[in-house]
């Protein structure tokens, strides 16, 4: 329990980080002219394709003390990333970009043009239409986001084989812990582990979904777009 | 209409060249063998040797033992299984999924120390005293919960009695040559390793010191043939090339104790 515990609090810090850093990214490529966009799109897209041997490989030589994530986090905290629940949080993070961007642009450039010029009209400028017009908007997307993050997070297991080294309690994490189990012949442990995992994993979507389609359906009376003075 | 066609056509193409390719991969010869991980290097030297004296191939996947025995209990096409232990190999023959009578203890592993050759402290001189430096901070082994080596690191360092002191810089692989792989990208700074890794092209270069055989219970490693094997000759022809003079040498040449033959190898009808 103390695996699927911690499965969860990464899950969560991975989704928190992705929404902070995601929604600025997204909001910049659904609206950005630059000419050399879509290169920024393939990176954010990469990690889709990407097995998590090659992420984790990279993670774990970026990680070390030669790399350079790894010097940048000595110098700031005095200890390398590999093994450490922050190293767990930034692989994951980049693990799962596409999972947090990609529903975010869509949501973002979904939002019908001729509010977003209403509003410029009324004298708004470009970050309170976003506030006001294109986040609320957004909901569902930012939703979907959220819990694509999560979810993918939480079922994560190749990356964190890669950079976590196993330790109890700090990168044991719940995929990591069922599949020891398996190795260790103990597959009651296992059963029981994976059968915890399939019904929270279950029942956190159900959730999620269910709110998410009453969300956007109330969308409207919840946060009015342009409350007028 | 056209495009249809053409779809067809590339389908039809496609099936049959997969099913030629098939027919021509039956009429290979060829053993798959299933091996633990620090075997990756002792053993595709021995698959060379074995192709090149009879023309057999030998298609060697390594991994961890604990992973092949869960494997080939639900049906892993092997022919062959090195295992890192006796146990799985033993679990094997009694599930009636190998060959009775085939297990071989074709190997003793050893275990070392080892570092980078840009470490700041030479292992080779400070032995145990170097797990105990601040200056190394994770020290990598294999799991000790279903990897052999990793069983044996413990044991040792138990037996060296710093066990408590060092257990909160340990950092697990999945097996012994990620453990290794810890070490090699510097994340660890030091780790115990299968003698037969520190040995091997990629890591003969760094340091090491090699922890003396009566520090820790006889890794003891088992082969055995598997009931699924396509062709069962082939496989003992193989086994028995590991067990002749030449296939010990190798063994010996990665690191490996060859256990006395308690069955002579010669004088077979």
């Amino acid at each position: 329990m103390e695996a699927l515990l911690l499965s969860i609090k990464l899950a969560i810090c991975v989704s928190a980080v992705l929404l902070l850093c995601g929604v600025p990214l997204a909001y910049w490529l659904a609206n950005s002219q630059w000419r050399g966009k879509f290169l920024l799109e393939s990176i954010v897209a990469l990690p889709l394709v990407l097995p998590p041997t090659v992420l984790g490989f990279y993670a774990l030589l970026a990680m070390g003390p030669r790399g350079p994530l790894g010097r940048l986090w000595q110098a700031l905290f005095g200890h390398g990333l590999a093994f450490t629940f922050g190293g767990l949080v930034i692989a994951s993070v980049i693990y799962s970009l596409p999972f947090a961007v990609q529903p975010l642009i869509a949501a973002f450039e979904g939002v019908d043009r001729k509010l977003l010029d209403a509003s410029a009209v009324l004298g708004a400028g470009r970050l309170r239409t976003f506030w006001r017009v294109i986040l609320p908007l957004s909901v569902p997307g930012v939703i979907t986001a959220v819990v694509l993050s999560f979810a993918h997070t939480l079922g994560e297991f190749g990356v964190v084989l890669m950079v976590g080294g196993n330790l109890r309690g700090v990168t044991r994490t719940v995929s990591i812990a069922i599949y020891d189990h398996v190795q260790s012949l103990e597959y009651v442990e296992a059963n029981r582990l994976a059968l915890a995992l399939l019904g929270f994993s279950f029942a956190v979507l159900a959730v999620v979904y269910g709110i998410n389609r009453g969300v956007a359906r109330q969308i409207g009376r919840i946060w009015t777009p342009w409350p007028p003075k | 209409m056209s495009v249809q066609h053409a779809m067809m056509r590339f389908w039809l193409a496609f099936l049959t060249a997969v099913m030629f390719s098939a027919a021509v991969g039956a009429q290979v010869q060829e053993i798959r063998v299933a091996a633990a991980a620090d075997l990756k290097f002792a053993l595709s030297e021995l698959a060379g040797q074995y192709e090149k004296q009879t023309g057999t191939k030998v298609n060697v996947t390594c991994g961890s033992s604990g992973n092949f025995f869960a494997q080939l209990q639900n049906g892993a096409p092997f022919d062959l299984f090195f295992s890192a232990d006796m146990e799985y190999p033993r679990k094997l023959e009694a599930a009636g999924l190998a060959e009775p009578g085939t297990l071989y203890k074709y190997a003793l592993g050893r275990i070392a120390i080892w570092t980078r050759a840009d470490a700041s402290i030479d292992v080779a001189k400070q032995g145990w005293n170097l797990l105990l430096d601040a200056g190394v901070q994770k020290i990598a082994i294999a799991n000790p919960d279903h990897a052999p080596y990793g069983r044996a690191a413990v044991a040792a360092l138990q037996k060296a009695g710093i066990y408590e002191q060092v257990k909160s810089k340990l950092v697990y692989g999945e097996n012994i040559s990620q453990a290794a792989q810890f070490v090699q990208s510097s994340n660890a700074q030091a780790g115990i390793v299968a003698l037969s890794l520190a040995v091997s092209q990629g890591m003969k270069d760094g340091k090491r010191w090699e922890i003396p055989a009566d520090m820790h219970p006889a890794i003891e490693q088992g082969a055995i043939i598997l009931r699924t094997a396509n062709d069962k000759a082939q496989a003992r022809g193989f086994l028995q090339f590991v067990k002749s003079a030449d296939g010990r040498a190798t063994l010996e040449k990665f690191g490996f104790t060859v256990p006395e033959m308690d069955v002579p190898a010669a004088g077979k009808p």
